[in-house]
């Protein structure tokens, strides 16, 4: 059952493999002669001024969450899709309630100008 | 030992590891990166399950989306290294393994309890977890009413997140 799976699995190991050796290759081979300035996050850039880890705008979440759940509308399209004209009718009205049902959430954050960065 | 008794005790020491490490690091962006790789472990043992499609759906939704919101919770509460408390925690420790250890014994009455109507490696099971029959089940009138259920919650977690961060909404 699983050794349909190998190719997969041979991919992830070779994805996993292609990134290590990368930055490991670099990190032997390459020479390495480190200064100040080098190791600024800009070389010859900006100074930097203050520390990178800032607190982000909650606005910031409202698209990620709002990205989640349109996400998982379309997570309940998959299975629907797959086999859409097997389930018939009565899967289609049951599918556009459900989007119809999503829609209304989608007029809701239009009309509330939620995707509006202000 | 076979190739798929091989591939799922790989897959249980990772998920059981990276869960272990998700609560063991100090720095939060550590622990929610174990986790990704603990939900990317469980969908290869749901793939060990004979369930493809919720193989496919929890990288896509949980590794992907749901890791999405919790990273950008730790940013947004940008939280440093978790410094050590000053204070005694005896107590809590104690109250937190009574409470693990009630919950551990929950599960595994509830695992007991699991009716298994088709036989594991059957090949009833081997289409059972492909879309087309998720889809069937779904659309069935057995599981149709959660189904709709599913996009009033959607349609509530939409306005609640709305209502919740807009600032001047009208």
């Amino acid at each position: 059952m699983i050794e349909q799976y190998i190719p997969v699995i041979a991919m992830i190991v070779t994805g996993i493999l292609f990134g290590v050796v990368s930055v490991k290759a670099h990190e032997i081979l390459g020479p390495q002669r480190p200064n100040k300035s080098k190791e600024t996050p800009y070389e010859s850039g900006m100074e930097p001024v203050a520390s990178a880890h800032e607190r982000f705008s909650v606005k910031f979440y409202l698209v990620a969450m709002l990205f989640i759940l349109f996400d998982i509308e379309i997570v309940f399209m998959y299975p629907w899709a797959a086999s859409f004209r097997e389930l018939g009718g009565f899967a289609l009205w049951a599918m556009l309630l459900f989007v119809v049902t999503l829609f209304v959430g989608y007029i809701y954050i239009v009309k509330k100008k939620a995707l509006k960065w202000d | 030992m076979s190739l798929d008794l091989t591939f799922f005790i790989i897959l249980a020491i990772m998920a059981a590891v990276s869960a272990l490490m998700v609560i063991l690091r100090k720095n939060p962006i550590t622990s929610a990166m174990s986790l990704v790789l603990h939900f990317v472990s469980l969908a290869g043992l749901y793939l060990t399950l004979h369930a493809q499609f919720m193989a496919v759906i929890q990288m896509l939704v949980y590794a992907g989306a749901i890791m999405v919101l919790v990273v950008f919770v730790i940013m947004l509460l940008n939280l440093g290294r978790e410094e050590k408390m000053a204070v005694r925690q005896s107590a809590r420790a104690a109250i937190g393994i009574g409470a693990s250890m009630v919950l551990g014994a929950l599960l595994i009455w509830g695992l007991t309890q699991v009716m298994r109507p088709v036989a594991a490696g059957s090949s009833q099971a081997m289409v059972n977890g492909q879309i087309a029959s998720v889809g069937k089940a779904l659309f069935s009138t057995a599981y149709v009413f959660p189904f709709e259920m599913v996009s009033l919650v959607l349609l509530a977690a939409a306005v609640g997140a709305v209502v919740l961060t807009k600032r001047n909404l009208k």
